[in-house]
């Protein structure tokens, strides 16, 4: 692997649950690591979980797993995996990691950049963000 | 000649991907030629640690299975 080549990863992040919120950061993570530039884009619930007044507040378990979730997310407890939150900031420490937040879902819940987490670098629509990661890796989740 | 660990990181209560996370930190944090070693209990390490040392050019000393842990020891070498 060149260093002269630029990598990138995209993650439409459209998640809120606890689970998918920590697929996404491990993933995140990982690609920090290894030199990969990655941009997040948050929407819908993805952009919920940003929101300031959720910071602390710990996320639901996806509802479509159902005992199963609650289990795992016990499990989560137990084995002291991390919060979501702070292996992203690990990510973003280790490596160069870029959040957005989609302007439509910021627009739907009437947040402005002020009522997002600080982490959340502007609000830019979808054709930006697609434009900035044409040559990406791209992830939905 | 043994080399000498100039930081050892005990990771072990640590999850993916935190060992990894540590070790890069603490080689940041080190000087060229200095010595880091993080203990992990987390079995990715295992492909993560080496591959990380690898991209970034720096030197994997030893990888040592120990009681239900391994213990990477990595020389800063840019």
């Amino acid at each position: 692997m060149s260093e002269q080549t630029q990598q990138k990863m995209a993650i439409v992040l459209f998640s809120g649950t606890a689970d998918k919120l920590q697929a996404a950061v491990t993933i995140i993570s990982g690609a920090a690591a290894m030199g990969v530039s990655t941009h997040v884009f948050l929407t819908f619930w993805g952009l919920a979980a940003f929101r300031r007044d959720m910071a602390g507040v710990p996320a639901p378990m996806s509802p479509e797993y159902g005992e199963l979730g609650v289990q795992m997310g016990k499990l989560m407890q137990t084995k002291g995996v991390p919060a979501w939150r702070d292996v992203l900031d690990m990510a973003i420490d280790v490596g160069e990691v870029h959040v957005h937040a989609c302007a439509m879902t910021a627009d739907l819940l009437e947040l402005g950049k002020d009522d997002l987490d600080p982490v959340v670098e502007d609000l830019i629509g979808v054709g930006s963000f697609v434009e900035m990661t044409r040559d990406a890796q791209t992830f939905f989740i | 000649m043994a080399t000498t660990i100039n930081q050892e990181i005990d990771a072990r209560g640590s999850f993916c991907p935190g060992p990894l996370m540590e070790m890069i930190r603490a080689i940041r944090e080190s000087s060229v030629g200095q010595t880091v070693a993080v203990l992990s209990k987390d079995p990715g390490s295992r492909t993560d640690i080496p591959a990380w040392v690898a991209k970034a050019r720096h030197e994997m000393v030893a990888i040592e299975d120990l009681d239900g842990y391994t213990r990477f020891v990595v020389t800063k070498a840019r």
